[in-house]
C-alpha cells in the first residue's frame, strides 16, 4: 500500500451558467510531485487552481488533501492544511517592503497576526525566518525597498516567497514566470526546482521549453477536461496532444 | 530626492511634538477651551484613521460612536455617578460592542455599500436620540451634567485648566496604545488587508475577523473622544451624532493625511486653528474661507499635509 497522494481531485466540475469551465477532472498529485498543467488559453487552468484553493466552489466533485476531504472548507482552512498558491498577475503589497510582506505571511501562518499589543520587532524569530527565506531567493538586498519599486522579475520571486512563507506541503504556481524575459525566467524555475522534495508542486506554464525541462509529469487541459496525462516523453509522443494543442510546433 | 531621516530622529520628533502640545497650556492660557477641543477632535480623527486609513473601511457615520460615547458619559453622570474615568470606560466598552455587532454588515460590503450603511445607521441613531427627549433632552441637548473631580482631587475649573490636562493625558495614553497597535503584527495585517485583500485570503488570513476588530477598536476610541467632550463641556447636543460631524472628522483626517498615525492630529490642529481664525476674521463668511482653504490644500497634492511632507522627508524603512 502506498501513501495517500498529497492532493487528489475526483470528478471536479464547475459550471458558470451554461458554461462548463472545468469538466470532470480527476487528478492525483503525489508527494514530491513536479507536475505541469498546460493547455491553450481559456482551457480552465486558473479556474482549476481557484477551485483547489477554495476561491471558487465546485458544482461537483471532491478535493482531498492527504486523507481529508476539503471540498467544503474555505481558503483559510486549506492554507492551514498546507495548500498555497501564487498568482499569474502579481498580487503583492505595493506599499510594504519584501521583509514586511514575508514577515506578515509568517505571522499569519503562526497565528501571530492577531496580536496587537506587542511590537512586530518583539518577534525576532519571525524576522530571522523572513530574512532567511529572502536570502534563499536572492531577494535579501531588496528586502527594505517598497515592493512597488522592485523590478518585475524580483516581484515574481516575491510571489513565490509569500507562498513559501506559509510552509506549504502543496504549492500551486500559476505561471510563475509570466511576463519575465526568457533569459530570466529560468531563474524562477531554478528556485522551483530547488524546493525540498516533501513539497508537491503543480505549475501552470506556457513556455514548453521550461515545461519539458522542469516537469516530471504533465497534465494537458483543453476545454476544461484532461486530454492527457503522463511523463514529458509520453506527452511529447501523444498524437491527441500534438493535434489539439501543440500543433505542428517542434518540442 | 527626499531627505532621509534616521528612525531615532523620527522618534525624537514625536517626543518634541507632544512636548509642544503640552506646552501650549502655558503659551496660550486664555485659549484652553480651543486647545481642549483640538485634542478631542484629534483623538476622534485618529480613531477614524484606524478604520479608514489602516483597515480601509469607508464610513460617513463615525459620529454615531462619538455621540454615543458622549451621551453614555453624560447620562451616567446625570444618573448619579459622575466619576470621569468610569464615564470614559463606559463609552469605550459600549461603542466597542455596538460597533462589533454592526461590523458584520460593514466588513463584507463594498465601499459604496459601506458608505450607505454607515450613513443609514447615523440617520437612525440621530432620530432615536431626537425622539427620546425624556432621556436625551432631544434637540435641547443633554443639560445639567456636573462632573466629579478627576481622580477625586482635580475639580473642573472655569478656566478649563483641569479639562485640558485631563484631556491631554487621556488622548496621549490612547494614542500610545493606538501607535503600539499599528506597529504590531496586527497593524501589519491591517496594512496587508488594505493593500491587497486577495493576497491576504491566499495567506490564510481571517480577513473579516481582523477588520471587525479594527472597526470595534476605532469606534471604542471615538466613543472616548465623545465622552471627553461631554465631560469637559458638561453638555451633549444632537450635533455630536450628526453626519456634519462625521464629515468634519473625515475632512480633518484627509487634510492631515490618512494612514499616517499623526494625520488626524495634524489635521485637527490645522483645521481647528484655521476655523477659529476665519470665524474671528469674518463671522459671517468663515465657512466660505474655510472651504477655499481646504481646496487650496487639496491642490497641493494627495496624502494631505503629512503626505506632502513625506515627499520631502523620508524615514528609514524597517
Amino acid at each position: 500500500m502506498t501513501a495517500a497522494p498529497a492532493l487528489s481531485v475526483a470528478g471536479l466540475t464547475v459550471a458558470f451558467g451554461g458554461i462548463v469551465a472545468v469538466n470532470d477532472v480527476t487528478l492525483d498529485l503525489p508527494v514530491g510531485a513536479r507536475h505541469a498543467l498546460i493547455g491553450p488559453n481559456g482551457a480552465g487552468k486558473t479556474t482549476f487552481v481557484n477551485l483547489l484553493t477554495g476561491t471558487l466552489k465546485p458544482t461537483a466533485g471532491t478535493i482531498r488533501i492527504g486523507d481529508e476531504d476539503v471540498t467544503r472548507l474555505d481558503t483559510r482552512s486549506r492554507v492551514k492544511r498546507g495548500l498555497t498558491r501564487t498568482f499569474q498577475i502579481n498580487t503583492l503589497f505595493a506599499g510594504l517592503t519584501p521583509l514586511e510582506a514575508v514577515s506578515l505571511a509568517i505571522a499569519e501562518r503562526d497565528d501571530l497576526a492577531g496580536i496587537w499589543w506587542r511590537r512586530l520587532g518583539g518577534f525576532p524569530a519571525v524576522r530571522d525566518e523572513a530574512e532567511a527565506l529572502l536570502s534563499s531567493l536572492r531577494l535579501i538586498e531588496h528586502a527594505r525597498v517598497p515592493t512597488g519599486e522592485l523590478a518585475y522579475g524580483k516581484q515574481r520571486l516575491l510571489e513565490i516567497a509569500l507562498a513559501l512563507a506559509a510552509k506549504p506541503r502543496i504549492l500551486l504556481l500559476d505561471e510563475p514566470a509570466a511576463g519575465i524575459p526568457a533569459g530570466e525566467s529560468r531563474e524562477v524555475f531554478e528556485v522551483v526546482d530547488a524546493l525540498p522534495d516533501d513539497i508537491s508542486v503543480l505549475f501552470i506554464e506556457h513556455d514548453m521549453q521550461l515545461v519539458f525541462r522542469f516537469a516530471r509529469r504533465i497534465v494537458v487541459l483543453t476545454s476544461g477536461s484532461v486530454l492527457a496525462e503522463g511523463t514529458p516523453d509520453e506527452i511529447r509522443r501523444n498524437d491527441d496532444v500534438r493535434a489539439a494543442y501543440l500543433g505542428s510546433t517542434h518540442v | 530626492m527626499p531627505l532621509t531621516l534616521p528612525r531615532r530622529g523620527l522618534f525624537a520628533l514625536e517626543i518634541l511634538f507632544w512636548i509642544a502640545l503640552a506646552a501650549s497650556f502655558f503659551v496660550f492660557p486664555d485659549r484652553l477651551y480651543l486647545l481642549t477641543q483640538i485634542l478631542i477632535a484629534a483623538l476622534f480623527a485618529v480613531s477614524l484613521d484606524i478604520a479608514l486609513g489602516y483597515a480601509g473601511i469607508l464610513t460617513l457615520g463615525h459620529a454615531v460612536f462619538f455621540g454615543m460615547g458622549a451621551y453614555a458619559a453624560g447620562l451616567l453622570a446625570k444618573a448619579g455617578w459622575a466619576e470621569p474615568l468610569t464615564g470614559l470606560a463606559l463609552a469605550f466598552v459600549l461603542c466597542g460592542l455596538v460597533a462589533y455587532a454592526l461590523s458584520v454588515m460593514i466588513v463584507r460590503a463594498g465601499e459604496l455599500t459601506q458608505l450607505m450603511v454607515t450613513i443609514a445607521v447615523g440617520a437612525i441613531v440621530v432620530e432615536i436620540a431626537n425622539q427620546a427627549t425624556p432621556i436625551t433632552g432631544g434637540s435641547d441637548g443633554l443639560q445639567g451634567i456636573s462632573m466629579w473631580p478627576v481622580l477625586g482631587a482635580f475639580d473642573f475649573d472655569l478656566w478649563g485648566k483641569t479639562a485640558f490636562v485631563y484631556t491631554f493625558v487621556v488622548v496621549l495614553a490612547l494614542f500610545i496604545v493606538v501607535r503600539r497597535m499599528l506597529q504590531s503584527p496586527y497593524g501589519l495585517a491591517l496594512k496587508g488587508i488594505h493593500g491587497n485583500r486577495k493576497r491576504m485570503y491566499a495567506l490564510g488570513s481571517p480577513v473579516e475577523g481582523r477588520l471587525r476588530f479594527a472597526y470595534a477598536a476605532s469606534a471604542a476610541i471615538a466613543g472616548v473622544a465623545g465622552a471627553l467632550l461631554a465631560q469637559t463641556t458638561e453638555f451633549v447636543g444632537l450635533d455630536t451624532l450628526s453626519i456634519d460631524r462625521s464629515a468634519a472628522v473625515l475632512i480633518i483626517l484627509v487634510l492631515g493625511g490618512t494612514g499616517r498615525l499623526y494625520g488626524g492630529i495634524v489635521g485637527a490642529i490645522v483645521y481647528m486653528v484655521v476655523h477659529d481664525f476665519f470665524a474671528d476674521l469674518s463671522p459671517e463668511f468663515w465657512m466660505f474661507w474655510l472651504g477655499l482653504f481646504l481646496m487650496a490644500i487639496v491642490m497641493i497634492g494627495s496624502g494631505g499635509i503629512l503626505g506632502g511632507l513625506s515627499r520631502l522627508v523620508r524615514s528609514e524603512r524597517s
